[in-house]
């Protein structure tokens, strides 16, 4: 129990200016203080990649980050790349190839794979599974995520050479 | 990349027409979570809501000597903490037991425990603050004295004499005991030809699932209400055990199911933990919430496995199998889970040991014995993994002695698909199996003749390649025999209501829960097809006691085959009612109209006569036009019971491919493949993932996970970055095929398909690696199968 610090994140693009507990992890910060649930708390020392978000455009284990660490950039999480429209053929392909079952790991599933998409938009499937194994899910075995992030990394080269 | 499965639209032999049914469409209800706007259970958020934290005990077994919560009660944030017998004054124990499993016996337990802690992690006092946070910061405050007492972890001492008996009331550390004795069995092995023998170890392991368990309780003490938001399969189980425990009535209690993060078994079962939750809202009067952390659910979710099976095979030398004997001794820690109990697992090893084959002498014996550690339970395949990794073991040692080709071997003594109905050596009734098809089919997909030309040419370059097969069996779509009859109110049958809304669209509320498995996808499939709608008309709602009808939930491969007919029945009546509106209206007889694509038309002419936003319109609004004696029935509710079998089985085949590195004992797994037949397929799709979801769940108890104990009995890697877990790099593509022969008991014809899976996988991986470890003259038999146990079975370490 310590003395709150104030901060300034910009959560989705709005500015949250909240006073949070320096212990607090930016997980937590988003589920409780911002209400945004997307991300999920899964194995709480960045193993199971379900709590997945965006700092700064990079890819972080909300549970292994500090809220305070955020102050003053720019988070991102799964209901903000939703609304902008971000990873919409990410989620379309996932949801035809059924890439998901119970939807827990899905959020940060989506954020680790469209950061390969944007680092490694030549990955072969050996390497999109590579990519991946930071992020567990215990539903699909795997196969339809692979599958679904081939089929836009495929669609994104198309469209990138027109 | 592979092709999204399709097949025909009907599967042959099955009565429903065309339709949705047979067709890969995606889940409507997956939209939200690819969005992160999903409501799993800790995404709740009410006014006034408390948190829960437990304090566990930290020895295996130990008596509380005290238990100071004094400084914890004093700590900032902190609204109530509670030992035991607090809580026991609102809760009453339970013991876990069923009258069909003859003498089985186990200790009453407490929500929370009383005098004395009997595993470590076992929950013996409750503090609740405003915050999280503030709770975790108390329970550093609780201060508790222990007497430790004498541990029981290796279940091989459990039954001697000497060990103290865990519940000193019971007598012994026995839970449950079982024999069969089948034919000749001594005869048979004294004069056979061939005689294999081996034991089989298999660890505990655990269904993590990504979602800890989770609870929010909120008690109405103004109208003795109580309404449970659970992570759960089971929610009318649920709420009759939250009924009889806290003394609420049955119909005061609402048990609602939102999204579920992962069951697999897991979440099936009663917990202390989250019945101590509910008392505690009763207590507090006010709503509380429970969340398991990652520790506690590794510490507190039941386990599974860890069976010791010694295991016997006579065969001729013309290479049939004549007989299999078992001993199988499996524990399951200190209690029998409420309210299924622990004898299950055992149970069904003993039921479908050597069920693909013709044998005709069978000799098992089980014993399901107490240790201080965690619980264990039905999770993912129950007994199957178990069955058929030690059939499918023998019989390729079998084959191998024999010097026979293991799918020849296989193909000689799977039982005839002309044989059916067929009774096999331990009692189990088929109705329709498939064996041989799938075994055919499977050889061609994954072109074994080639496979096997190209491990010779490998092995000659020092690559150690291996093949492995495991046919199987399956129990899906249960009868009240499973649990009804010795006694467990779990529901057998399932219902589904359909009520035709006012604009033509309809809504299905169904007892089946949704665990992201594709239920609620299936349903809207099966009733849009039955009804005559388009799927933008369906909505499908389930986990919620107080909408839906009454049913079982989520369990045993049982949702697609009993609630999905459910579903057909209720669509094929509420046709009907539809069609008396329409011929009210419309002054025809009834039997010239059908429904198709939204809308009432002529049988005879096709043509267009109404659209069901008519009916809809008429029926509820304007009823005074339709005939003074007429009433308009736009709601229906129909139910389904498996009956004419104890169990409606499936089979199928799976086939592994790995190479093995003898020098770092590191598996490769190359390729896995998997026909399965179970009957009619709703959505292929949505079949194959739940087979390979099954497979990885399988291969990860094979290759990777088990819950490692101390002598003391002290988990040893309760985290996700010591218990290993399958992770997309070391997984391989599966490939997947079926056989269809659907069932007669339904019209539907659908069986199980979700732990097919999980139940073959750890059997034809173990034969992989031991067809790829046959140069070297050795054999692994203990899962799971860690670089370590291979180096030591080569001699290596």
């Amino acid at each position: 129990m310590s003395v709150k610090m104030q901060t300034a994140i910009v959560v989705n693009g709005v500015t949250e200016n909240r006073a949070v507990e320096p212990r607090i992890h930016l997980i937590d910060y988003l589920r409780d203080e911002c209400g945004l649930t997307g991300a999920h708390a899964g194995c709480e020392h960045g193993v199971c990649g379900a709590c997945t978000v965006r700092v700064d455009g990079e890819i972080v284990r909300g549970c292994l980050t500090l809220a305070v660490q955020a102050d003053g950039r720019q988070v991102d999480t799964i209901e903000g790349l939703s609304d902008s429209g971000e990873i919409a053929d990410l989620q379309k392909a996932f949801h035809e190839h059924n890439a998901l079952q119970c939807g827990f790991c899905t959020p940060g599933m989506l954020m680790a794979a469209q950061d390969l998409l944007r680092e490694m938009p030549n990955a072969s499937r050996e390497e999109i599974r590579e990519y991946m194994s930071g992020n567990y899910c215990r539903c699909t075995g795997y196969q339809s995520i692979v599958d679904a992030i081939e089929e836009v990394l495929q669609a994104r080269r198309k469209g990138a050479a027109k | 990349m592979n092709a999204r499965a399709e097949l025909p639209v009907s599967a042959p032999g099955t009565k429903t027409d065309t339709g949705y049914i047979g067709k890969s469409i995606p889940r409507a209800n997956a939209k939200r979570l690819l969005q992160g706007r999903g409501t799993y259970t800790d995404d709740l958020r009410f006014p006034r809501l408390a948190h829960i934290v437990y304090f566990r005990s930290p020895h295996a077994h130990a008596r509380i000597v005290t238990l100071d919560l004094s400084k914890a009660k004093k700590s900032r944030g902190v609204i109530a903490v509670f030992d035991g017998r607090a809580v026991a004054e609102f809760c009453t124990p339970w013991v876990a037991v069923l009258g069909h499993l003859k003498g089985i016996k186990s200790a009453p337990q407490h929500a929370i425990a009383i005098e004395r802690a009997c595993w470590q992690g076992e929950a013996v006092a409750a503090i609740v603050a405003e915050t999280r946070a503030q709770a975790e910061d108390a329970l550093q405050l609780v201060e508790a004295e222990w007497e430790e007492l004498p541990v029981l972890t290796d279940m091989e001492l459990a039954l001697d004499p000497a060990t103290p008996a865990i519940h000193p009331d019971l007598g012994d550390n026995l839970c449950f005991h079982r024999e069969l004795d089948v034919g000749t069995v001594d005869e048979v092995f004294k004069n056979a030809d061939v005689v294999v023998e081996e034991t089989y170890h298999f660890g505990r392991h655990t269904g993590v699932t990504l979602e800890g368990r989770s609870i929010v309780a909120d008690y109405n003490p103004a109208q003795h209400t109580l309404t449970v938001y659970q992570s759960t399969q089971a929610p009318h189980m649920m709420q009759d055990i939250f009924s009889r425990h806290l003394n609420i009535p049955e119909a005061n209690v609402r048990v609602i199911t939102k999204d579920v993060g992962g069951s697999y078994g897991i979440k099936v079962h009663v917990y202390p933990d989250e019945v101590a939750a509910a008392a505690i809202s009763v207590m507090l009067k006010r709503p509380v919430k429970f969340v398991a952390d990652r520790l506690e659910s590794f510490l507190t979710d039941i386990h599974a496995r860890e069976h010791r099976v010694r295991a016997r095979l006579a065969a001729s030398k013309s290479g049939e199998i004549l007989a299999f004997e078992i001993d199988d001794l499996t524990a399951i820690g200190p209690y029998s889970v409420y309210p299924r109990t622990s004898g299950i697992e055992g149970n069904q090893v003993v039921n479908l040991t050597g069920g693909p084959y013709m044998h005709k002498h069978y000799r098992a014996k089980l014993d399901v014995v107490f240790t201080n550690k965690n619980v264990t339970c039905q999770y993912r395949g129950v007994g199957h993994p178990i069955a058929v990794a030690v059939t499918e073991g023998i019989v390729d040692l079998a084959a191998a002695k024999l010097g026979m080709d293991p799918a020849e071997f296989r193909r000689k003594n799977l039982i005839p698909d002309d044989a059916y109905p067929y009774t096999s050596a331990s009692g189990m009734k088929f109705e329709l199996l498939s064996h041989h098809q799938c075994l055919d089919k499977l050889l061609a997909l994954m072109d074994y003749p080639a496979l096997r030309a190209e491990q010779t040419r490998l092995r000659e370059k020092g690559v150690y390649r291996g093949i492995g097969l495991a046919s199987m069996i399956e129990v899906t779509n249960p009868s009240p025999a499973f649990y009804g009859v010795g006694g467990a109110r779990i529901s057998a049958q399932d219902g589904a209501t359909l009520r035709l809304e006012p604009t033509g669209m309809v809504t299905v509320m169904v007892s089946v829960t949704e665990q992201g498995q594709g239920t609620e996808a299936v349903f809207a499939q099966v009733a849009a097809t039955a009804l005559g709608v388009t799927m933008d008309k369906v909505k499908v709602v389930t986990g919620d006691t107080e909408v839906t009808p009454y049913g079982g939930g989520t369990w045993a491969s049982r949702g697609a085959g009993i609630g999905g007919e459910a579903v057909l029945q209720a669509g094929k009546a509420l046709k009907s009612n539809v069609l008396d509106v329409a011929a009210a209206m419309l002054g025809v007889d009834k039997g010239t109209l059908d429904v198709t694509a939204n809308e009432v038309y002529d049988k005879l002419t096709g043509a267009t006569k109404l659209p069901l936003s008519e009916i809809g319109r008429v029926g509820y609004f304007r009823p005074d036009t339709l005939p003074m004696n007429f009433q308009s029935e736009l709601t229906v509710t129909r139910h389904y019971t498996p009956r004419t079998y104890g169990f409606t089985f499936t089979n199928g085949i799976q086939a592994s491919l790995l190479e093995v590195d003898p020098d770092t004992g590191f598996v490769k797994l190359l390729k896995h493949w998997a026909v399965e037949d179970c009957g009619t397929i709703l959505n292929p799709m949505l079949v194959d993932e739940q087979m390979r979801g099954g497979i990885v769940q399988g291969i990860g108890g094979a290759m990777l996970e088990e819950c490692i104990y101390s002598a003391d009995g002290q988990m040893q890697n309760g985290n996700m970055a010591d218990y290993l877990v399958p992770m997309s790099g070391e997984m391989p593509d599966m490939e997947i095929a079926h056989v269809q022969s659907p069932t007669k008991t339904s019209e539907l014809g659908a069986k199980g398909a979700g732990e097919a899976g999980t139940a073959g996988a750890p059997a034809a991986v173990m034969n992989a690696i031991n067809d790829a470890l046959a140069p070297f003259g050795t054999r692994v038999t203990a899962q799971p199968f860690t670089p370590e146990k291979i180096l030591r079975a080569l001699g290596k370490v």
